[in-house]
């Protein structure tokens, strides 16, 4: 399943990692070894139902919870806690600093993480913001701005902090369907721009394989590894991305007879 | 199929505004006045005034109920000859350390209570014990551990700002967003980091209130404070100003250490917290 014929080291490299997480009452087992690694610019997309472990997954290779059992390693480096060299962006709109503009937001993360200070932050800053094109908001603070625009903001900010891997849990899902669809466009014209390396977790299918070149499936309880698939290049014929789409949805569901799947 | 007709379909060009009537009108200038808030509250302070002063007439006692233009006029007598501003200085001075210790203490308590589990259980059973007692109680014990005199007060100002102010820190520390922490340890910010520079600006609405209601309680404990005893090395403050006056049965000057005290907190309610709020709060949208 795993092409390691002459393939550099990958990345981000997950051997056997389970994890698990404990509520007021049960151990809770959210992934069961799982292996996958991501090569540098990957567009690499965890995809699964609710409850497959996807975000779970990316707040471990976040650092933020250990795994249990095997390892995570960024550059052959065992990640123990957060740091900026794995930048997140959250699904929830309220993930920028409510009391900071939207260029001191981006200042702020360049700063405080000790990556750039002074004249040089604000440039790079400036410099991200235009690229989602922000720059007439710059110093408006996050209470004024839109879903998709905050959204937008989270991503300059995890750009321009050059991490080695941009984690982006859900990011575009609670916006509205055009917005979403505009998101998904940008986000694929700024890999185009600088091909920064992201790990993406999404439950939608359509979503993964517009966005991803390569797609995890999970199943669910607890999330193991059903399949590691190729995505297809963007303007592919229709007709080719809904073959892929159905082959997808039937692997995800196989042994559910009737799922509703809402995109 | 074929139950519904074929209907044509309909295509408009919405028309330009001025080819109808209104869209805006300008409110009259009453509508526009009413809408002031301040302009509503001085009318209706205008009206209570008008009310007592009347009534005072009335009554015709100055013993019982001096009438407001007396207590204007002692009111400016007592600023002229500088007692009443000496006075309020002194209540200051005491209430500003009084405030600020209070104000550092919770900060530490908080920080211990959000960064350790027994910090928590600590500030819990502090503030579930001491929050209720009234600080004005424990005078009697302050005057004799620190004797008359600023630290007795200092003492009880302490014990009033700290418990409310603490209580709000904490829950405003509680209910930031783990997103946000996530954020936060995400620059690499852990322990006291991520307390000054994420925990507290983000819950800062929080912290705002405790200090606007430790502030009214320590006012209002300093003056209660000051009533019982309040000279302390030949130097009183307003508490002991309307003691004296009373004393002296002058009672103009009695209403004039109130309207004093009563304006104080009002400045400090309407200017110096108002302020802070449109800086910070109400500009970063986390409150309307």
């Amino acid at each position: 399943m795993l092409d390691t014929t002459n393939a550099p080291p990958p990345l981000l490299d997950v051997r056997g990692v389970t994890l698990q997480y404990k509520t007021r009452d049960h151990l809770v087992t959210a992934t069961y070894r799982v292996d996958f690694s991501v090569q540098r610019s990957d567009r690499f997309i965890l995809l699964g139902p609710s409850g497959c472990g996807k975000s779970t997954l990316l707040k471990a290779v976040g650092g933020y919870m250990a795994p249990t059992e095997g390892e995570i390693q960024l550059k052959g480096q065992r990640i123990t806690r957060p740091g900026p060299d794995r930048m997140m962006v959250f699904q929830e709109f309220d993930q920028l600093l409510p009391w900071k503009t939207v260029r001191q937001n981006v200042v702020f993360a360049l700063q405080t993480s000790g990556k750039l200070k002074g004249r040089a932050a604000d440039e790079k800053a400036m410099q991200y913001i235009e690229k989602v094109h922000l720059a007439r908001f710059a110093d408006a603070y996050p209470h004024t701005l839109s879903g998709g625009m905050k959204q937008r903001v989270a991503i300059a900010r995890g750009m321009a902090m050059e991490p080695d891997i941009l984690l982006m849990d859900e990011p575009f899902a609670a916006l509205d369907a055009l917005t979403r669809q505009r998101m998904q466009e940008e986000l694929l014209m700024l890999w185009d721009d600088t091909k920064f390396t992201v790990l993406f977790v999404t439950h939608s299918i359509p979503e993964a394989v517009r966005i991803g070149n390569r797609i995890l499936l999970l199943s669910p309880h607890p999330g193991q590894v059903k399949a590691e698939i190729n995505s297809l290049p963007p303007n592919t014929d229709r007709s080719v991305v809904a073959a892929l789409e159905a082959r997808i949805h039937g692997m995800l569901f196989a042994d559910r007879v009737e799922e509703d799947e809402h995109v | 199929m074929s139950e519904t007709a074929l209907r044509p379909e309909i295509v408009q060009t919405p028309r330009g505004a001025q080819d109808f009537g209104i869209v805006e009108k300008p409110l009259t200038v009453f509508e526009r006045l009413y809408n002031q808030a301040w302009l509503r509250k001085t009318f209706l302070i205008a009206v209570l005034l008008v009310v007592w002063e009347l009534y005072a007439r009335h009554l015709d006692n100055p013993l019982l109920v001096p009438t407001f233009t007396d207590t204007i006029t002692a009111w400016w007598e007592g600023i002229a000859s500088g007692v009443l501003p000496d006075r309020a200085w002194t209540s200051l001075q005491v209430l500003a350390i009084g405030f600020s210790t209070g104000v550092v203490l919770a900060f530490i308590l908080t920080v211990l209570a959000i960064t350790t589990r027994i910090g928590t259980d600590f500030l819990e059973t502090m503030t579930a014990m001491f929050n209720p007692l009234p600080a004005i109680a424990l005078l009697p014990l302050a005057l004799i551990w620190f004797g008359l005199g600023v630290g007795s007060l200092v003492f009880v100002l302490v014990h009033s700002v700290l418990w409310a102010v603490a209580l709000n820190t904490h829950a405003g520390f509680r209910g930031v967003s783990q997103t946000l922490r996530m954020v936060g340890r995400n620059y690499g910010l852990s322990g006291l980091s991520l307390v000054l520079k994420i925990l507290i600006p983000a819950a800062f609405p929080s912290i705002l209130a405790g200090l606007k209601i430790g502030w009214a309680f320590a006012w209002r404990t300093l003056i209660a404070a000051e009533l019982v005893f309040g000279v302390a090395s030949g130097k009183g403050g307003l508490g002991w100003y309307i003691f004296e006056s009373k004393n002296e049965l002058d009672i103009p000057e009695v209403f004039a250490g109130l309207l004093t005290i009563i304006m104080i907190g009002l400045l400090v309610e309407n200017v110096v917290f108002r302020t802070i709020e449109i800086r910070t709060v109400r500009r970063w949208g986390m409150q309307n």
